[in-house]
């Protein structure tokens, strides 16, 4: 199958051979795949990439630093839609003192943000980007922090484990090594006395009320735009994300996302990591669904090492991540009517469930959110034996249930009928019908040409879903269907989460019966080591999260640690056409359309 | 029939017994320490991972109400608790400085897990404030990443023991002038703590230094 699908791949660089000729060359470093392209045509190939062959939705863009060999390589990874398969692959070189490559913006929207990364973060220039404003960051941030040659404040050494802490043990306080007690570091000759920061006025004046095309200013006939900032604390944000919006009355004319209030340094710390470091990180991306952030990192490194995974370990992934799913769709629903005003009661019902869920967690992993349950080759425990139930009677302390009556209860009885429950209360309420129907609508093929993916790009009326688009573990063998819904609008991202909820349920009452008859089978293939190398090369791997497609792109060296560990996250791309769904919605719209996106702030910023 | 305000009563002072069920002779201090620790509104902002479980804390299964601590503002001028729940980051902490400038005294800091009390899993990042605590002043530290909802409970508990042993002619709250408020950091080249301004000015005029590795350990002694 996975034969097909790549020979699908090479028959179209065999294209893009034929039509751009020298332009093209193939990639013939061991371990990495695709083609590169000459700076100078990349927008030409890109456009006959997406019209020619086909690959319509550009789903990644990383960034590589080669330090060693001067350049900087930006690779592109594109998907067909719905038609699936594995992605082709394409890059872009540029000298490392000079790094300015074209913009794509302008053939798949969708780059806009993460050019914008990547200048933020890599400082590659991008010639024709409307908006390349550092965006992780901020206006005035010192250097260009993934750079291989750039160093944080707190640097100990390039790779862990460090040798203060490890074999000896000791602990070594970075707040002490550093002249100010504290994580920051100045360029040299800084002074307080004089400087000013160079704080939002880029933002605000992107956003200044437009001149009109006729020549006469806007701003000289009396009108009412003004420009309203939300967040980065504010309730209906979904943690620390902000957006300032350009209001003409009530109505939204212009509105630009600002992030990076919860950039964590994720890709940055993750190179310092080893491989195996990193899985409790993953649990930190989208830190609603750990289990499924666990799998995607899981199954891409598993797939540079060529690592086999038992069947039992499968059928235990499974059925981590399709019960994330649920929590996530749950919690999803539960605070986009939050955000509708009905506060907090909806979220209650949501919630009630997703501590079941947790309880199962606990038990299985000792941990009820950051579960850092999968290992390469497996998972790390198997589920146990009872697990604790809550007190139902006077005088009860807790109780121990059996493992596999608890999940057959949850997932033939207790799951379905709360879903039936919340299906009743929301579905056909008034409000949120009259509300939701209609409001910010994203047509399929703005939805594909933004790099929408997940229940955002299904409710558009694009069956995408990677696990049967380029399936893996064993959602081949599972008897379920993609949802799809059709009108793009709010509503249809309220539904289509139910029906993936009730999807996950289907799969989940096939994978629970199969535990019962797997028990006691190996859940972790492979000498389970502690440190594994992984083969120099280059990989991609992909996982439908229950947000969208969770990528992880490593570049390996062959060492202990990743030489580039970056993270598509669905939420940041997710987010890039919220202007598009907003503009011309009534600013209390917006809060709905960005509930409805489903949004978590640990991966947008990582 | 119990005594229905026990925390509060002073035994001390007698009561004739005709009275004991209707008066209650307490101190100053004890009746309005009892009365704000019973009633410590948190603010309603989440910062990162630690913000889901205090929502979970927060919702129905471990039920805040019971410690009077159920109405979560969004405004930090009706707040008396700021739950520093996640990551602090450089580009934040302007924010979470103002925010909690514009609290009204008294007003408390809970740093909620690893990340707000010292940096966390994501310490060495280059954005990472390591600790809300090198700007804030701290009240109750939750260890955990995350804490679960009983830890925050219990830091919950001990914010009120603290707020119980306060004492009226005392607290900074009544002191005579303005309590300062804290110098919002800028962003700069990197994040400015205004407090280390002149620090910051001396150190440009001194060579500067690339970040030294650490100094290797000693090799471990066998045994
Ligand atoms: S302490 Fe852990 S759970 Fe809490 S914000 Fe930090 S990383 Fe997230």
């Amino acid at each position: 199958m996975t034969d097909t699908t790549s020979e699908t791949v090479h028959s179209a660089t065999d294209l893009l051979f034929e039509k751009f000729g020298d332009a093209i060359q193939a990639d013939d470093r061991e371990g990495y795949e695709g083609v590169i392209v000459s700076s100078d045509q990349l927008v030409d190939v890109a456009q006959s990439i997406r019209d020619d062959l086909g690959y319509n939705l550009l789903t990644n863009l990383s960034y590589v630093d080669y330090l060693a060999d001067d350049f900087f390589e930006v690779v592109y990874h594109a998907y067909r839609v719905p038609a699936g398969g594995p992605p082709l692959t394409f890059r872009a070189r540029t000298p490392r003192n000079e790094a300015i490559l074209p913009s794509l913006t302008g053939v798949w929207p969708s780059a806009d943000f993460q050019e914008r990364e990547a200048w933020d973060l890599m400082g590659i220039r991008f010639a024709g980007h409307p908006n390349l404003k550092r965006i992780l960051t901020w206006e005035g941030f010192e250097g260009h922090p993934m750079r291989k040659d750039w160093r944080e404040p707190f640097y100990e050494e390039d790779n862990k484990p460090f040798k203060t802490r490890w074999p000896g043990g000791e602990v070594d306080r970075a707040e002490m090594r550093v002249p100010y007690g504290m994580n920051v570091q100045y360029p040299a000759g800084f002074t307080v006395d004089g400087y000013s920061p160079e704080g939002d006025a880029a933002l605000y004046a992107g956003l200044a009320v437009p001149e009109s095309a006729s020549g006469i200013g806007v701003q000289q006939i009396k009108t009412d735009q003004l420009v309203v900032n939300l967040g980065p604390q504010h309730p209906s944000t979904h943690g620390v994300f902000r957006m300032t919006v350009t209001l003409d009355g009530e109505t939204i004319t212009r509105l630009e996302p600002v992030m990076g209030y919860l950039h964590r340094n994720h890709e940055q710390i993750g190179e310092r990591n080893t491989y195996l470091m990193n899985m409790p990180y993953t649990d930190r991306l989208d830190y609603i669904s750990s289990m499924a952030n666990n799998m995607a990192y899981a199954i891409t490194v598993e797939k540079m090492l060529g690592q086999e995974v038992p069947y039992r370990a499968e059928l235990l992934r499974v059925l981590m991540v399709e019960l994330t799913r649920i929590v996530n769709h749950y919690w999803a629903i539960g605070f986009l009517l939050n955000d509708l005003g009905a506060f907090f009661t909806p979220s209650l019902y949501a919630i009630l469930e997703r501590e079941l869920v947790l309880d199962l967690f606990e038990a299985t992993t000792g941990s009820r959110m950051m579960c850092n349950y999968m290992r390469f080759g497996g998972v790390a425990y198997d589920l146990p034996p009872y697990i604790g139930g809550p007190a139902v009677k006077p005088g009860d302390r807790a109780r121990e249930l059996d493992t596999l009556q608890f999940l057959n209860d949850l997932v033939f009885e207790r799951l379905p009928r709360s879903l039936d429950e919340l299906d009743r209360l929301l579905t056909t309420n008034e409000v949120i019908i009259t509300r939701c129907k209609g409001v910010g609508v994203l047509p399929a093929d703005v939805a594909i040409a933004y790099g929408a993916t997940g229940p955002v790009l299904r409710a558009s009326g694009v069956p995408y879903d990677l696990r049967r688009a380029d399936p893996y573990s064993i959602y081949n063998d599972l008897d379920f269907d993609v949802a799809v819904r059709y009108n793009g609008d709010t509503y249809d991202r309220y539904l289509i989460r139910m029906d993936e909820v009730r999807q996950s349920l289907r799969i989940l009452q096939q994978v629970v019966p199969m535990l019962k008859e797997t028990a006691g089978e190996d859940y972790w293939a492979g000498k389970r080591p502690y440190n594994v190398r992984v083969p120099v090369g280059e990989h991609y791997g992909h996982h439908e999260n229950p947000k969208g497609e969770l990528g992880f792109h490593i570049v390996s060296d062959g060492t202990a640690n990743p030489y580039r560990y970056h993270i598509r996250a669905p939420s940041f791309i997710n987010i890039t056409p919220l202007e598009e769904m907003c503009r011309g919605s009534k600013i209390a719209d917006a809060i709905i359309i960005l509930g409805s996106i489903d949004i978590v702030l640990g991966e947008l910023d990582r | 029939m119990a005594d229905p305000t026990p925390a509060i009563h002073n035994p001390d002072y007698p009561i004739p017994e005709e009275l004991r069920n209707n008066i209650a002779i307490t101190t100053l201090d004890r009746i309005y320490n009892w009365s704000r620790a019973k009633s410590v509104w948190p603010m309603l902002f989440g910062l990162a991972c630690c913000a889901i479980e205090m929502i979970a804390t927060a919702a129905a299964r471990y039920d805040p109400s019971r410690f009077g601590m159920e109405v979560m503002r969004p405004s930090p001028r009706q707040c008396d608790l700021m739950i520093v729940s996640g990551t602090v980051t450089k580009k934040m902490v302007p924010q979470i400085v103002r925010l909690y400038n514009q609290m009204a005294e008294p007003r408390y800091v809970l740093a909620m897990g690893a990340c707000a009390s010292g940096g966390g899993p994501f310490k060495e990042g280059y954005n990472v404030v390591d600790g809300i605590d090198k700007f804030l002043p701290v009240d109750v530290y939750v260890p955990g990443c995350p804490p679960t909802p009983q830890a925050l409970l219990h830091g919950f508990i001990t914010l009120h023991e603290k707020i119980e042993s306060q004492s009226i002619t005392t607290v900074p709250w009544y002191r005579k002038g303005e309590s300062e408020a804290i110098p919002v950091p800028i962003l700069g080249p990197d994040l400015i703590d205004l407090r280390q301004a002149s620090l910051i000015n001396y150190m440009s005029t001194q060579t500067p230094e690339p970040p030294q590795p650490a100094a290797a350990a000693e090799e471990p002694v066998a045994g």
